[in-house]
């Protein structure tokens, strides 16, 4: 498994295929999904036309842990294994994890003026929400400063692990945080059942994005692929010349 | 052990040598303190409820400052080769270093809180306890910090990237140490949010170490 | 054999520097690399030292030796804080690096710093400086020193100081391997041409 995406040159007629598959995908899920969502699906009782937000928040939630996680994988992969290609898809599948976190924390707060009342709350869910958001950003920045590509993308894969320990000690810190001031009120959005009828279009979206970010993913590792061979002939013309 | 004995006492001696003492994250501490009731005004209750609150935060910041050449210092005049050379693990001397740190910075800057909690309103009885709390909430930032100061040793002028990349590791220890000073203030200073804290900075002794250390065998490549 | 590099080939930044590099190398023996720079005599040294990862072949060692017991690298930091005493300098390598503390006078008086022993090392001379780099050679006996440009900085006294602490190393049966410009040490044993 990891052998057969070792090679670059395989991951590459592999991706050429599979990108724009993806990317039609996508299309076609978000064709369906976004009227399904925002038209047709049944407004809630209790919270009116704003719970159509959920449908872009919700999956936006769940991909932008999802893509931490991937890229949690892959940075182990590249730290163990030293696999060139698997630092390549950290790197890609970072700014658009941070697209997802960030989408979350506006819709978010867009649902939860009309819903709760205010903008912003600072349960467990919204604070890791943002230290997520923060964390992406401090790796693409990592990635950024360093000028050595093989390191920044070995440092950087240090810092995902360390963060990806953090996240969930954040959660659990804000929640027994939130118990013990008693005073305040508590707004805790799960534990609802949700309708069957909003699960059709919520599934749908959240397909859409996972087919968005493979085809993001592919088109950014390819992008990346093929800059490093144009930096490599340039600089072997470079040494002939 | 005697290897990890001779950094904590050499990066001890930095600390307070002049130059780079710990003077200035301490007189920084106490001026972004101070800025508080210039800020909100001097009235007294209100000082009183968000008073320990800010001393934390002040603390943070002031962390992230000596973070900063922690490793970078080491890394440009070629000392990181020579930790890397000596029989003892990279994880202890990197824990060496955090701890030579918490106590030439670190531990100053939560003596110099219970004055400042005192000026800040807090009942002058909490004040003891408010210290305490910081002393260990100290030792959760810098080994915390350890991972962005490690990772970002090879960037130059990494004060504000080195925020960004340690500032996520932060939110555990400054939510229960602010929330234990809060405790304090009321009476109860060893409660469960003084036993939390205690489990974040026990987290940070355990994880920060090696996670730098992953990091500086990646910088002497 | 103390060191052996079996058709060793190095590569930076998607570069090969160079490839099929083989070098013996036994107890008492003095090498030395030459090369124009970038040529990857540097390169060369910190792989030997297990800092960089070979692109092909392998580095092997003698039983019993290792880097972290066996191994002192002299580079182009001297690894100095200026804040800290001349003297505290090498007390610290000296329990940095597994050295006994009663040598540190030795070692001070050795490199011609001895009077210099309570002063911080800001004030000290660039030439100075690689001096109390020197320093560690002799704090904490190791049998391999990697030594890259040592000369850089050191004035005449300062070269015949390090040519005779190289002779007296291989001598006693240590081996030597240093990145060289000049003529410097004893005879030597191994000439390895880079680039």
């Amino acid at each position: 498994m990891i052998q057969a995406f070792a090679n670059p040159a395989r991951f590459l007629s592999f991706s050429a295929w599979a990108w724009p598959f993806a990317g039609v995908a996508a299309l076609i899920l978000f064709a369906i999904g976004a009227p399904w969502a925002l038209v047709f699906s049944p407004g809630d009782y209790q919270q009116g036309e704003s719970v159509r937000i959920m449908y872009v928040h919700v999956p936006a939630a769940w991909w932008a842990l999802g893509i931490y996680a991937f890229m949690g994988g892959a940075s182990f992969v590249s730290l163990i294994w030293r696999h060139a290609l698997a630092d390549v898809a950290a790197r890609a599948a970072a700014p658009i994890g941070a697209f997802y976190a960030g989408l979350c924390l506006v819709t978010g707060s867009l649902w939860g003026a009309p819903t709760w009342g205010t903008w912003w709350v600072w349960d467990a869910r919204l604070t890791s929400m943002l230290i997520l958001f923060l964390t992406y950003l401090g790796y693409l920045a990592l990635h950024a400063a360093i000028d050595d590509e093989e390191r920044a993308g070995r440092l950087a894969a240090v810092l995902c692990l360390a963060g990806l320990i953090n996240l969930p000690i954040v959660h659990y810190s804000v929640e027994w945080w939130s118990t013990l001031h008693q005073g305040a009120s508590l707004l805790r959005d799960g534990g609802a059942a949700i309708h069957p009828s909003m699960l059709g279009p919520l599934l749908t979206m959240a397909g859409a994005y996972a087919a968005a970010f493979a085809a993001l993913l592919l088109a950014n590792m390819r992008a990346d692929v093929f800059r490093r061979r144009v930096e490599a002939a340039r600089l072997r013309r470079a040494r002939a010349s | 052990m005697s290897a990890i004995l001779a950094l904590f006492r050499r990066d001890l001696a930095l600390a307070w040598s002049a130059g780079s003492g710990a003077a200035a994250p301490v007189g920084f501490f106490l001026g972004a303190a101070m800025l508080l009731p210039l800020s909100v005004g001097a009235e007294r209750t209100l000082l009183g409820a968000i008073g320990a609150p800010i001393l934390w935060i002040a603390a943070a910041l002031a962390s992230l400052m000596v973070l900063e050449r922690l490793f970078q210092a080491d890394l440009e005049e070629g000392g990181l080769d020579q930790m890397l050379l000596s029989p003892a693990p990279l994880e202890a001397l990197a824990a060496a270093k955090a701890a030579a740190l918490w106590v030439g910075v670190g531990l100053p800057i939560a003596a110099a809180a219970a004055p400042a909690a005192i000026a800040l309103q807090a009942p002058p009885a909490a004040a003891g306890a408010i210290a305490l709390g910081l002393a260990i909430g100290e030792a959760a930032f810098l080994f915390a910090g350890l991972v962005g100061a490690a990772a970002a040793a090879s960037v130059k002028r990494a004060g504000v990237l080195i925020a960004l990349l340690v500032l996520p590791f932060f939110a555990p220890p400054i939510l229960f140490g602010a929330a234990a000073a809060a405790a304090a203030a009321e009476g109860a200073p060893f409660g469960p949010a003084f036993l939390l804290l205690c489990g974040t900075t026990l987290f940070a002794l355990a994880l920060g170490p090696i996670a730098a250390a992953a990091a500086l065998r990646l910088q002497a490549t | 054999m103390i060191l052996a590099l079996h058709d060793l080939a190095l590569a930076r930044g998607g570069r090969v520097l160079f490839e099929n590099l083989n070098l013996r190398v036994a107890a008492g023996e003095f090498g030395v690399i030459r090369g124009r720079n970038g040529a990857g005599k540097t390169s060369l040294l910190r792989a030997i030292a297990g800092w960089l990862r070979p692109h092909a072949g392998r580095i092997a060692f003698a039983d019993g030796v290792d880097a972290s017991s066996s191994l002192h690298v002299i580079g182009h930091g001297d690894g100095l804080k200026g804040g800290l005493g001349v003297g505290a300098h090498v007390a610290y390598w000296a329990g940095l690096l597994g050295g006994e503390r009663a040598s540190v006078a030795r070692a001070l008086d050795q490199v011609g710093l001895a009077a210099l022993a309570d002063l911080p090392a800001r004030i000290l001379s660039r030439g100075q400086a690689r001096r109390l780099a020197l320093a560690r050679l002799i704090v904490a006996p190791r049998p391999i020193w990697l030594l890259d440009e040592p000369a850089a900085g050191l004035d005449g006294d300062g070269k015949a100081l390090l040519d005779a602490m190289i002779g007296a190393h291989c001598a006693a049966g240590g081996v030597a391997l240093a990145a060289l410009h000049e003529a410097l040490g004893p005879n030597p044993d191994h000439v390895v041409q880079l680039g």
